[in-house]
């Protein structure tokens, strides 16, 4: 069967394709040939300007180009510089960063040397969650045949240039994955971030001027190099270059990793790579940029995605999770579930997301209750729109988003929970009946029998009555009958 | 190991490295993804399955590698197979079953299994 190749597999190259425990898979595939150019022909300037021209912005979701910041990096004289890899993945539904780690974590180890020499840095620090034994393991092992092969170490390939790698192990706070909050964590201090200025290339770990990328960021380097700054600028659109990597994952057939060109739409994306959603259900919208993103509806369906798009549509790129709804999702829970994970990861250093969180999440409670009023609407947007304008970080700023997107998208879908005390969706129990129809019912009793709080009455072939008083709203009638007689309403 | 101390040495290693590969030819390749979620999803099981077939069936020229993620989560756990003159196959959904099954089958006589994946990607190769 012929498929349309739509994906472009760059910061991916090697994931299944090399064992990636072994160095010589690696070495077989041109591993390590751009650090050898650079660090034995080329010079830290010319690195900075090949990576500044191929155009490549940060992975982990903000978008700063790489290459500029290295540039200011290597502009600061420090007596040390370190170089951080964040693969402090945290983003509810993405693995990006553990598939490139277990699959192929030499590009990692060989990008981060690439960027020392580019700084001036003689150590790096990889920054990874503690929840993903196989990716330390592997990039254990990674970083001890580099170092027993010299590619890690002393005078590398006798160029004078030393360079080695270190692990720390982040505990499971999403705040963590925030660069300044990450660099107190790696200190040995609580993980909560700090205002910026100062940047981390100016003065980061230890007060030093500390590099920090993602994993996906790094993952590209090597092929950059290789390849070509003009190779990669050719892909993607004008301001985002490259490809980028996204988890697929929620309501679509093709569930996976997919690496994509900048610029690619959003309906290629969901109905050609994903294969649209499962069951025939109707495609509804789909979260970008995990908890700090919005959602993007089928009106959206053509906007190419890249940076800059993503934020003009109240979502942002992210790191790369992509949650697919369909018609059986309803909006109101999902922004509600996003707050509920957000105000647990908040680290309760600024009043605005601490504080801001917990209130935006009861009000998105008592609108799923059926106890929301109009005047709830206001409230939400006017302490959304504070929060982002004051929160501390890049958790607090972006955290009101899906509330924000989701509003302005799917109003009448909040108008329907507060105003008729309807899920549209039928996914708010307080706000639906589960009834059945006389017509269809064949007085089986298996829903009588089945129901947990027996509130399911009727004769042997006659239809039956919920009473509607002590319903749960359990579904688990709706499962058993076979006759579709029972709905949600 | 040898150290590789400059860079005539990597690309010496380099040479070398394709004229294993090339040794590697005549041989059934049976590639296993095997990321924490293809474990999970019985990777490991049907790798030892695979194993275990070959040597019933008397295949001795099956070579078996692990690798990373293959990014088919809708199909796990997924194996690539790469038989002598042709072009990888991946081959999805996969249990002890199956996966003797496709030694039977397609590693001894070639004629395909179900639940054959298409490529649906360009991988860009250094």
């Amino acid at each position: 069967m012929e498929v349309a190749k739509k994906q472009l597999r760059i910061a991916t190259r090697n994931c299944g394709f090399i064992d990636p425990e072994n160095i010589e898979d690696y070495l077989g595939v041109r591993g390590y040939e751009a650090l050898a150019n650079a660090i034995t022909a080329g010079t830290p300037a010319g690195v900075i300007d090949e990576i500044k021209k191929c155009g490549i912005r940060g992975r982990g979701g903000g978008g700063f180009p790489t290459g500029t910041k290295w540039g200011f990096a290597a502009a600061n004289q420090a007596d040390q510089k370190y170089v951080v890899c964040n693969a402090d993945e945290g983003d509810p539904g993405a693995f990006m960063d553990r598939a490139v780690l277990e699959g192929d974590p030499h590009s990692v180890v060989e990008a981060m040397a690439i960027c020392g020499y580019a700084i001036g840095a003689s150590i790096g620090v990889v920054y990874i969650r503690a929840e993903y034994p196989l990716a330390i393991k592997r990039l254990v092992k990674a970083i001890e045949d580099a170092r027993a092969y010299g590619l890690l170490g002393k005078n590398i390939l006798g160029s004078g240039f030393d360079f080695d790698i270190e692990l720390k192990y982040g505990a499971g706070a999403f705040v963590c994955g925030e660069e300044t909050a990450l660099i107190r964590s790696m200190e040995g201090s609580r993980g909560e971030p700090y205002t910026k200025p100062p940047f981390p290339a100016n003065s980061g770990y230890w007060s030093k001027p500390t590099i920090v990328n993602n994993v996906e960021t790094f993952a590209n380097i090597p092929a950059i190099l290789v390849k070509g700054a003009e190779w990669f600028a050719s892909i993607g659109t004008e301001k985002s270059k490259g490809t980028k990597v996204f988890a697929l994952a929620g309501k679509i057939n093709n569930t996976g990793l997919i690496e994509v060109p900048m610029g690619i739409t959003l309906k290629e994306v969901i109905f050609e790579v994903g294969g649209g959603c499962p069951g025939g259900k109707e495609f509804k919208a789909v979260q970008t940029g995990g908890p700090s993103g919005g959602a993007l509806t089928f009106k959206d369906a053509d906007v190419p995605i890249d940076y800059d798009n993503l934020l003009a549509k109240n979502s942002m790129m992210g790191s790369g999770g992509m949650i697919v709804m369909d018609e059986d999702n309803c909006m109101v829970d999902i922004a509600k579930f996003f707050l509920d994970f957000t105000m647990d990861e908040t680290c309760g250093k600024c009043t605005p997301c601490r504080i801001g969180s917990k209130r935006l999440y009861e009000i998105l409670s008592k609108i799923t209750h059926g106890q929301g009023t109009e005047a709830d609407f206001e409230k939400l947007k006017s302490l959304a729109v504070n929060i982002k304008d004051t929160a501390l970080c890049g958790l607090g700023q972006t955290m009101p988003n899906p509330v924000l997107s989701t509003m302005n998208t799917f109003a009448d879908e909040y108008i329907a929970h507060v105003r008729d005390k309807k899920c549209p969706a039928g996914v708010c129990s307080d706000l639906l009946e589960i009834v059945i129809i006389p017509e269809k019912c064949v007085g089986c009793t298996l829903c009588a029998r089945v129901c947990p709080v027996n509130c399911i009455s009727g004769k042997v072939k006659e239809a039956h009555v919920i009473d509607q008083s002590a319903c749960i709203k359990c579904g688990a009638c709706i499962d058993k009958c076979k006759f579709e007689a029972i709905v949600k309403k | 190991m040898a150290k590789i101390a400059s860079a005539a040495d990597l690309k010496k290693f380099q040479e070398d490295y394709k004229a294993k590969v090339a040794a590697r030819k005549d041989k059934i390749l049976v590639n296993v993804s095997l990321a924490t979620c293809s474990i999970a999803s019985g990777g490991k099981a049907v790798m030892e399955a695979m194993k275990d077939e070959a040597t019933k069936q008397g295949l001795t020229n099956v070579e078996f590698m692990q690798s990373g993620c293959m990014t088919y989560c809708h199909s796990e756990p997924t194996v690539v197979v790469t038989l002598p003159g042709k072009e990888p196959v991946c081959f999805g959904k996969l249990d002890d079953k199956s996966a003797r099954e496709l030694v039977q089958k397609y590693l001894k006589t070639g004629e395909l299994v179900e639940n054959v994946i298409p490529v649906n990607y360009v991988r860009v190769e250094l």
